[in-house]
């Protein structure tokens, strides 16, 4: 017997604080930070579900999930880097201009 | 694998929520960045605990794998690649907390209400098996999973030539400022 609730309680407050991190900070960093709570509550949403209605599809989209997570990571830093180069600063309001 | 008594159970559940809900919190409150990131490595290995304790130990496996291994250093060099951990910026204070924070207990308390009420279903089935998530990725879900390495592939390309494409555009831009 699983604590369904709970766990979904869980995740719903992981969310909530990856919004939060969103909502309030300014280095980029800590924003793509901010994005992998709220995706690790989602894969972790899937996987309580998967467990619930004991469903492979769940399990394999939670792993799709891990795999974009990479992705999302990987484009993200080369973007902060290439922006850190040209624009010399990483804090996201200050960055306003779309020309180089 | 699992413990059978539910107590042990129910003490790693609270002991892997603790650290997840803690770690999650210093990730988005710490000023220091890189203290912020080793935090998010914390709720990374919790949320694999309680992959383990959902018996999804193959997720819990790549979770580490993937995110404390890989994604987890990627994030550590680009903070020491690009941020001033200890200078006068890092300091900056962030912006509209109050606000922000009132939306956020707004929206767990909207989230929160809606799943305790509804009526969940005991998990009683049982777990499952790793052999069928396997068969499952290779007939049903292939599509999918044929994209995903797609998508991967491109993404890798694109954060390389994103990452290392300064020389050409900067230098020509520098020439034909110079005259």
């Amino acid at each position: 017997m699983m604590p369904i609730k709970h766990l979904l309680l869980v995740s719903c407050a992981l969310f909530s604080l990856g919004i939060f991190g969103i909502l309030t900070r300014r280095h980029a960093i800590a924003i793509l930070l901010s994005i992998e709570l709220i995706l690790n509550a989602a894969s972790l949403n899937f996987v309580i579900f998967s467990r619930l209605m004991s469903h492979p599809h769940a399990q394999a989209f939670a792993l799709f999930i891990i795999a974009l997570a990479a992705c999302e990571a990987a484009v993200g830093l080369a973007i902060v880097i290439g922006l850190y180069r040209t624009a010399k600063t990483v804090f996201a309001d200050q960055i306003n201009l779309l020309k180089g | 694998m699992l413990p059978d008594s539910p107590v042990l159970m129910h003490v790693g559940l609270w002991a892997m929520t603790v650290l997840v809900l803690a770690s999650a919190v210093f990730v988005v409150w710490l000023r220091n960045l890189f203290r912020a990131a080793l935090s998010l490595g914390l709720v990374l290995v919790g949320v694999a605990g309680l992959f383990v304790l959902l018996e999804a130990e193959f997720l819990a496996f790549v979770q580490i794998l993937v995110y404390v291994g890989a994604i987890l250093t990627l994030v550590v060099f680009a903070i020491m690649l690009t941020a001033k951990v200890h200078g006068p910026t890092a300091r900056l204070l962030p912006r509209q907390q109050l606000p922000a924070a009132v939306c956020a207990v707004a929206l767990f308390i909207l989230l929160a209400l809606v799943t305790w009420s509804w009526p969940w279903p005991s998990a009683t089935q049982a777990a499952v098996a790793l052999p069928a998530l396997g068969r499952e990725l290779i007939t049903t879900l292939v599509l999918p999973f044929e994209v995903i390495s797609l998508v991967f592939v491109a993404a890798m390309v694109g954060a390389i030539a994103v990452a290392f494409s300064e020389a050409k555009p900067r230098s020509s831009s520098d020439q034909s400022a110079m005259p």
